[in-house]
C-alpha cells in the first residue's frame, strides 16, 4: 500500500475569500504578524501495491480531471514519506 | 417542445424549473442525473441547488452523473441547455462554458432581487428578449463569483458570448458585472440568477424571468 498526497491551491491571481476571512480572524486572536493566507486542499489517496512512477502519473491524471479545476487551481503531487 | 429537467442528489429548484418550463408554454421532462438517458428531450435545463453537497467544489461530482456524459455529446450537437445557478456551475465545470465559478468576494450568501440587462438575444434562451433589455429575477448563491483569465472575458466580450450582466450592483464580484454568459454556438447558456422564480406575478419580482422559458419557441421558429 502506497500513500499519494495530491495538494490544491487556488492559483495566486485567483482571490481567494477564504484565506481572507481567516488572514482577517487571526488578528483578533492576537496573531499580528501574518500578511498573507491563502487556503487550499490536501487529499491523501491509498493505492494498492508499491509507489511506482506509473501510479504517481494516475494520481496525477486524478487531480487534472477531478481533484482540481485547472482553470482556478495549481496542484502538485507527491508519494508520502518520499523526499520531494 | 419537450424539456428535460435534471435533479441531481441536492437540486432544490429543479421542480420551479420544471414549472417554469411548463408556464413558458413546453413539455417538461424529468430526468434523473443516473440515468444515461435524456428521454428523447429538445432542450435540458440544468436546475439550481446544491447537487452532491457541493462537496469538491460546486458541480465538479456533478459533471460525471451519469446523465451528464449524454447532456454534454448533445450540447455538443447543438441541443439547447441552460445551467441556472448550481447549473451553471455545473457546465463551467464540463468545459461547456469557460470560466469558473468561486465564492462570492464578500463571503456572504447573498439572496435579492437582482437588475440584470440583457446582452445577447440570439441564444436558444434567449430569443423572447430585446438586446439591452433590463430584467429584475432572483438572485441567490453562496459560490457566483464568475472569474476567468483576460484573454477568456476579452474573448466573450469580443464574440458577444456575454448574455446578462448586473446592474447597478454586483453582487459576488464577477468579473466585468458577468451574470451568464453562452458557448460559441449560442446554444448552452449558464446564468447564475434564477428565472425560474420570477415567472407569476403572485411570488416573486415579477414575471421577467419567463422570456427564459418561451424563448425555445422562438429561436425555433425564427431558425
Amino acid at each position: 500500500m502506497a500513500r499519494y498526497v495530491v495538494d490544491v491551491m487556488p492559483k495566486p491571481e485567483i482571490l481567494d475569500p477564504q484565506g481572507k476571512a481567516v488572514l482577517g480572524a487571526l488578528p483578533r486572536l492576537g496573531f499580528d504578524d501574518v500578511t498573507e493566507v491563502r487556503q487550499g486542499k490536501r487529499f491523501e489517496l491509498e493505492l494498492a501495491g508499491e509507489a511506482t512512477d506509473e501510479a504517481l502519473a494516475e494520481v496525477r491524471k486524478m487531480a487534472e480531471t477531478l481533484l482540481s479545476n485547472p482553470v482556478i487551481e495549481d496542484f502538485t503531487v507527491h508519494v508520502e514519506g518520499a523526499s520531494q | 417542445m419537450k424539456v428535460g429537467v435534471v435533479t441531481f442528489p441536492g437540486s432544490l429548484d429543479d421542480v420551479d424549473a420544471q414549472r417554469a418550463v411548463r408556464i413558458g408554454g413546453n413539455e417538461a421532462v424529468p430526468l434523473w442525473h443516473g440515468d444515461h438517458d435524456l428521454r428523447g428531450v429538445d432542450a435540458v435545463v440544468l436546475p439550481g441547488g446544491f447537487s452532491y453537497g457541493d462537496y469538491l467544489r460546486a458541480g465538479a461530482i456533478s459533471r460525471f452523473a451519469p446523465v451528464m456524459t449524454e447532456v454534454v455529446a448533445a450540447a455538443k450537437g447543438g441541443l439547447p441547455v441552460l445551467g441556472i445557478c448550481n447549473g451553471f456551475q455545473v457546465l463551467c465545470e464540463s468545459h461547456l462554458l469557460p470560466g469558473a465559478l468561486i465564492r462570492n468576494d464578500h463571503r456572504k450568501f447573498v439572496c435579492r432581487d437582482q437588475k440584470l440587462k440583457i446582452e445577447n438575444s440570439r441564444t436558444a434562451w434567449t430569443a423572447s428578449y430585446q438586446e439591452g433589455q433590463e430584467i429584475v429575477v432572483p438572485l441567490k448563491n453562496q459560490e457566483g463569483f464568475y472569474v476567468a483569465d483576460d484573454q477568456t472575458l476579452d474573448r466573450l466580450e469580443g464574440e458577444g458570448r456575454v448574455v446578462a450582466r448586473y446592474v447597478d450592483v454586483n453582487p459576488n464580484g464577477s468579473l466585468r458585472d458577468i451574470a451568464g454568459i453562452t458557448n460559441e454556438r449560442g446554444n448552452v447558456v449558464g446564468l447564475m440568477p434564477h428565472p425560474e422564480h420570477a415567472i407569476e406575478d403572485l411570488c416573486g419580482p415579477g414575471t421577467d424571468g419567463l422570456g427564459f422559458f418561451t424563448s425555445l419557441a422562438a429561436a425555433t421558429l425564427s431558425a
